[in-house]
């Protein structure tokens, strides 16, 4: 089976924001970066399904080419080559460009599974999964939590308002990835020799067409400034006091 | 004047917060609303939206109703059909699911977990996080129909009065998903993101058993749900769908009590917006203080309890 894993390289989560003095945009120039958290749950899934029925992992990555050192990590973890479609305004790249884009490769490389992270960590829509299968036609769940999959079919189960629904979907699918999932492997020193031998391709990406337009991105308001109401037990009356007149949530 | 179609979730026959908030948060900017909804009780649900900020509401029916991908077709189809200009729902585990396939089928971009939703003349324009809180963005969109999510408990509920004109719409498409089964959650159990008011625990807590403590201080709140660290999730002390931050939930309570929790920037990022910050730690030094509009230095075993007890002495008295 054709394997696919979506994985975006975003800002580390400790990483310290600067934004462009107009507000037109972040400084990107000296920002860290790694593989979203919750794509690294889904290449591991696209590898464990894979030493499960068998077949080939895709790490395939919009972004720009000198992210290549985070998507050669990919290939250290377990996928078996890799594409970038590569695209340096990546991270200003809307849900829905990003989702075409990614479903026309997806189309190219003849996949049945698409696994994705069920968000990406730098702009937290969590809507390219189910865009791309939208586009695609295929099934879709999203933010799973636990799974298990056949040739043409499987069942997942995703953590919703109301309790633990089960999914039954049909291949093609595209499944997106929750915490809880399953643990991502690290590197080991095998893996890192190995990877340097797999295939990483670079190719561009169909247009953007992009349609979000950003007005300005500013950092958040500073909270008010708060206080210390106290130590220790005794502090509880005058807490109670400031929760009930002052922020009058009690 | 600018009309969207909003997915309204529903349980027991009513309509969930979060569904009416988005329905206030599009009224507010001044929209017309048709609300759409789905599963048994629909029709049920739909009557009790008068003064919601809906003037309409369509039924989804059909056998397809547990499969997100033909329920998305079908609303796809209500935006059309209706003449609307956008798709709204709240950002729930549906909502946002949702809300991409559907605006994949408008082809059109979606803004998630909105914080703000406002209208100049004809065109909508959305405010939301990026980086889970560390940068405000204001978007706008040139699609050509204009979707979104709304965050929970940051839009008010329209309290007015009126009547809904209910019709029915067929959910058409073939399904390629099904849910076959729900497991679910107590009645009393609110979720993190949902809850008016969330405690949340930390490493500091010391060890699983002394969650007891904050399940019974959320209890003494009565509207509150538990949350927790990562580093408390990943020690396997508390499930994953309570961890709050950058990778877990992003909530906005309007209040949040954060016990025994260092403020790591990736905490941070997931509460940071709620209304009142109450931080208990041990450390006058936690970064957690920096957020906090009120804080109590000393141990969490010992305050906890005690606050737990104040808590239902005031809620007694009314
Ligand atoms: C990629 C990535 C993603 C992450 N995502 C998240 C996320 O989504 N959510 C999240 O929470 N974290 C996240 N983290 C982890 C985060 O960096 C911190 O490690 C974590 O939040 C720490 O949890 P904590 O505050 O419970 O523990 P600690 O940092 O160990 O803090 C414990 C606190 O308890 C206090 N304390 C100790 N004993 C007592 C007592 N008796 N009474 C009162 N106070 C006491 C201490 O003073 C201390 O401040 C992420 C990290 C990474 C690298």
């Amino acid at each position: 089976m054709n394997i696919i894993a979506c994985v975006k390289r975003v800002p580390t989560t400790d990483a310290e924001v600067r934004f462009k003095a107009d507000a037109s945009g972040l400084e990107t120039d000296s920002l860290p970066y790694m593989i979203s958290f919750y794509d690294e749950i889904a290449l591991e899934q696209a590898v464990l399904t894979k030493e499960a029925l068998g077949g080939e992992v895709t790490a395939l990555s919009l972004g720009p080419a000198s992210g290549s050192k985070e998507i050669r990590e990919c290939l250290a973890k377990g996928a078996d080559k890799a594409v970038i479609l590569t695209d340096d305004e990546w991270m200003s790249s809307d849900c829905r460009a990003t989702a075409k884009r990614l479903a026309a490769a997806i189309g190219e490389l003849d996949a049945q599974l698409v696994f994705m992270g069920r968000v990406a960590t730098d702009r937290d829509n969590a809507a390219v999964g189910p865009m791309c299968a939208t586009y695609l036609g295929w099934a879709c769940v999203s933010g799973v939590i636990e799974m298990e999959c056949g040739e043409d079919k499987g069942t997942a189960k995703v953590e919703t308002e109301n309790g633990i629904e089960t999914v039954e979907f049909s291949l093609p699918a595209v499944i997106t990835c929750n915490k809880g999932l399953n643990t991502p492997r690290y590197a080991g020193l095998k893996g890192i020799m190995a990877a340097k031998k797999k295939p990483l391709e670079e190719q561009a990406p169909a247009e953007a067409d992009g349609q979000a337009v950003l007005s300005t991105v500013i950092a958040p308001p500073a909270r008010p400034e708060g206080r210390i109401v106290g130590t220790g037990a005794e502090a509880i009356p005058a807490l109670i006091d400031a929760l009930r007149n002052e922020a009058q949530v009690l | 004047m600018t009309t969207l179609v909003v997915f309204v979730e529903h349980s027991g026959g009513n309509a969930r917060r979060g569904s009416l908030e988005a329905l206030g948060a599009a009224h507010a900017a001044g929209c017309d609303c048709i609300a759409v909804l789905a599963g048994a009780d629909a029709a049920q649900a739909a009557q009790t939206l008068g003064g919601s900020g809906a003037t309409k509401a369509v039924v989804l029916t059909g056998p397809a109703e547990h499969s997100a991908d033909a329920v998305a077709s079908a609303m796809a189809e209500v935006v059309g059909a209706q003449g609307a200009d956008g798709f709204l729902a709240a950002s729930t585990h549906h909502g946002q699911d949702l809300a991409a396939r559907v605006a994949a089928h408008l082809d059109s971009v979606l803004f998630s977990d909105c914080t703000g939703l406002t209208s100049e003349g004809d065109s909508l324009s959305v405010q939301r996080s990026w980086l889970a809180g560390k940068a405000i963005a204001q978007l706008t969109s040139t699609a050509p129909a204009f979707c979104c999510t709304t965050r929970l408990n940051v839009f008010e509920v329209c309290e007015g009065e009126g009547s809904v004109e209910v019709s029915e719409h067929a959910i058409s498409a073939e399904p390629k998903t099904r849910v076959v089964s729900i497991e679910a959650k107590g009645d009393s159990k609110l979720d993190v993101k949902e809850a008016p008011v969330v405690v949340s625990g930390g490493r500091g807590m010391k060890e699983a058993e002394h969650f007891s403590l904050i399940e019974d201080l959320a209890a003494a709140f009565g509207n509150a749900a538990v949350g927790a660290s990562r580093a408390v999730v990943d020690t396997g002390w508390r499930p994953h769908s309570e961890q709050v931050g950058q990778t877990g939930k992003v909530v906005a309570p309007q209040l949040y009590v954060a016990v025994g929790i260092s403020g790591a920037i990736q905490h941070l990022a997931g509460m940071r917006t709620s209304g009142t910050i109450v931080a208990i730690n041990k450390d006058a030094e936690a970064p957690i203080f920096k957020v906090a509009d009120y804080g109590i230095v000393g141990d969490a075993l010992e305050i906890v309890p005690a606050l737990a007890e104040a808590v239902r002495a005031v809620k007694a008295e009314g």
